[in-house]
């Protein structure tokens, strides 16, 4: 039976709930249970976390990090456009004693409406709570979406009208009002004349003083999604005709505005207590993204600055981000926190494994001429992919596990394979046929020879470096 | 292979990181441990007792081949290695020269008991100066000694009673006489 049971809800990887477009985390609190009598074979939803937000409710089981599988499966979500009715909390003597508890109405299936109970057994401010939800309920934010939805297809109707043709338009040459729609050329840069418009004047709006910015911001967002989009269906539809440098700034442009994007930010207002919790999962979610780009691993400076450019004004600490990076050691997710020696501190997949690093930089410090000069830290992140400072850290672990040793000179600091293992104490002078110590042996003197031949032809002073 | 007048040098000595103190454990004690048998073998083929802390004191402390030397710290490190294993002593407090003892005074000790059995020497009387350059000494371990080291063992054949030594009118003619 359909009524028998709630929607589902998707998880990301972390365990954050995967959000609506448009849709702002509110509220969150821990320990809630949650019944319905009305329904039989209500699955058992006891003491998980009750999330709040614009659109919906969440319920989601606690964290369990063995089993994110098994919560991804139980997180249900209650559209709050079901709900019909919330009942508001009586005082008696009877709630001095119980937990506090929420009751609402919602139907599930349009004949036939059920009462709910959210009961709180945790810490958290249920009449806060319930005031917000009643807000978000009266609200109707999700009424709202269905509008700009229906304002954006048609718009992108109208615009798209020259290059896909009358046929495929919603409404043809005319939009539902009945006004004459704009064709083309002249009809693009009259469109794009009208978004310029109306996107300085929201620019100049933002910018009279900071809390018009702070309200502005979540439009700013919607903005930045909606060219991205514009700019994805753009490209798709007439790759064909633009060319390169077109693409290029394209793809910029897109990277901007991907990098604006997190739209329901976890703020201590919303998430209280479990804010750092909550932001912890957040961050694992946002980070894949970044992680994949660095070659799994970044730096946490990196990181910081990311993480609140996506965040646009709800800017977080870096005492809260140290902690939510430290909170991922006791949830299932796929990234970690990783200190080196150096003290450096970066973010890395859990799956990013040292050996594969370290069989790179054998491979690079053995090759003919390296094994001669060695290498400095920007040669290894030229060939690795990755920061320098990232590099040297890289380098500085392999040095401690005997794999390179380090030669420090006026040229600067640089790594050699570490040769000290294969040399002989009881005969110095030995060495074996094979081995990179002979390998080694071998380069080294033929480019001696050849140095002092240069020497000779050249001007000695250049070549020095090398011999 | 690269030679320091007469001394055959091994080819680590053109290895860069040779000429850095490296900080990982295992890789440390190996670099010292080479560099104790090199400094080692050097003062025993060329005849260096002495050896100041200074870069340009000993031809070692530089690789002017790879444009490599060592640090101040490095030869420090190096020479207190040695000293902690007895095979070097410093001079002066201020640890800026350093006896090298490529024997140890025993051994050194045995070498004098050899050669004054081998030349027949047993009940006689020689000035230190004499083994130190005498025609006797010539051709020997003994020839050229640092007269440090020398006294030191003579005065360990001394506390064995295998001779005696005394005082001239001044301090470079002292005189031994064996009792072997």
């Amino acid at each position: 039976m359909a009524t028998s049971s709630l929607p589902k809800a998707d998880l990301t990887s972390s365990g954050r709930p995967v959000f609506l477009p448009n849709e702002i985390e509110c509220s969150i609190l821990s320990s809630v249970d949650l019944e319905c009598d009305d329904i039989p074979n209500f699955p058992l939803l006891k003491s998980g976390l009750l999330i709040l937000t614009t659109h919906r409710l969440l319920w989601l089981p606690d964290n369990n990090p063995s089993s994110s599988a098994a919560a991804a499966a139980a997180a249900v979500a209650l559209p709050l456009s079901f709900v019909t009715h919330i009942f508001s909390t009586k005082k008696s003597v009877k709630t001095l004693f119980h937990s506090p508890r929420v009751r609402f109405q919602a139907s599930l299936d349009p004949s036939k409406s059920v009462v709910m109970t959210a009961v709180m057994r945790g810490k958290g401010d249920t009449d806060a709570f319930l005031a917000k939800f009643w807000e978000n309920w009266r609200a109707r934010a999700w009424e709202n979406d269905v509008q700009t939805q229906t304002q954006a297809q048609t718009a992108v109707g109208s615009s798209s009208v020259s290059g896909s043709g009358p046929a495929s338009g919603s409404g043809g040459f005319y939009t539902r009002e009945g006004a004459v729609r704009m064709v083309g050329v002249s009809g693009i840069l009259r469109k794009e004349q009208e978004m310029w418009e109306s996107t300085d004047k929201s620019l100049q709006e933002a910018f009279q003083d900071l809390n018009a910015l702070m309200s502005k911001a979540k439009e700013m967002v919607i903005l930045a999604e909606k060219m991205r989009q514009k700019l994805l269906s753009g490209s798709s539809s007439k790759s064909s005709a633009t060319n390169d440098d077109e693409v290029g700034s394209k793809e910029e442009m897109q990277d901007w505005m991907l990098s604006v994007g997190i739209v329901s930010p976890v703020t201590k207002e919303s998430a209280g207590a479990l804010y750092h919790q909550q932001l912890s999962r957040q961050l694992a979610d946002y980070v894949r993204i970044p992680l994949e780009r660095a070659g799994g691993m970044i730096n946490l400076i990196d990181v910081y600055c990311l993480f609140n450019r996506a965040r646009g004004t709800e800017l977080i600490s870096p005492d809260d981000l140290l902690r939510a990076c430290s909170l991922w050691e006791k949830f299932d997710v796929p990234v970690m926190l990783r200190k080196f020696d150096s003290g450096v501190m970066v973010i890395q997949n859990k799956s990013h494994s040292d050996e594969e690093v370290f069989a790179r930089i054998k491979a690079l410090v053995t090759n003919p001429d390296t094994l001669r000069t060695g290498i400095s830290a920007s040669d290894a992140a030229m060939t690795l992919g990755i920061a320098p400072g990232m590099a040297k850290e890289h380098l500085l672990t392999a040095e401690s596990k005997g794999l390179l040793c380090r030669d420090i000179s006026p040229d600067g600091f640089r790594f050699y394979v570490n040769l000290f293992p294969e040399i002989s104490t009881d005969d110095v002078y030995l060495v074996k046929d094979y081995g990179i110590y002979n390998t080694w042996v071998r380069v080294a003197s033929a480019s001696r020879i050849l140095g002092w031949s240069e020497c000779r032809i050249k001007d000695p002073k250049p070549c020095l470096g090398h011999i | 292979m690269q030679k320091l007048g007469d001394f055959k040098l091994p080819h680590f000595f053109n290895y860069p990181p040779y000429f850095t103190l490296q900080p990982v454990r295992d890789t440390r004690e190996k670099q010292v441990q080479l560099w104790k048998d090199l400094i080692l073998d050097y003062c025993r083929t060329q005849k260096i007792f002495v050896i100041g802390l200074e870069e340009e004191d000993f031809a070692l402390f530089s690789n002017p081949v790879i444009e490599r030397s060592l640090s101040h710290e490095a030869r420090a490190a190096f020479l207190s290695a040695l000293v902690s294993e007895g095979r070097a002593e410093w001079l002066d407090k201020g640890h800026r020269k350093c006896l090298i003892l490529w024997h140890r005074v025993q051994d050194w000790a045995d070498i004098i008991f050899r050669f004054v059995k081998d030349n027949g020497l047993e009940d006689s009387v020689m000035t230190v100066e004499e083994i130190r350059s005498g025609i006797e000494s010539r051709g020997t371990e003994l020839h050229g000694i640092d007269r440090t080291i020398l006294m030191r063992a003579l005065r360990v054949l001394e506390q064995k009673g295998k001779l005696a030594i005394f005082k001239g009118t001044s301090a470079d003619d002292e005189g031994v006489k064996f009792s072997m």
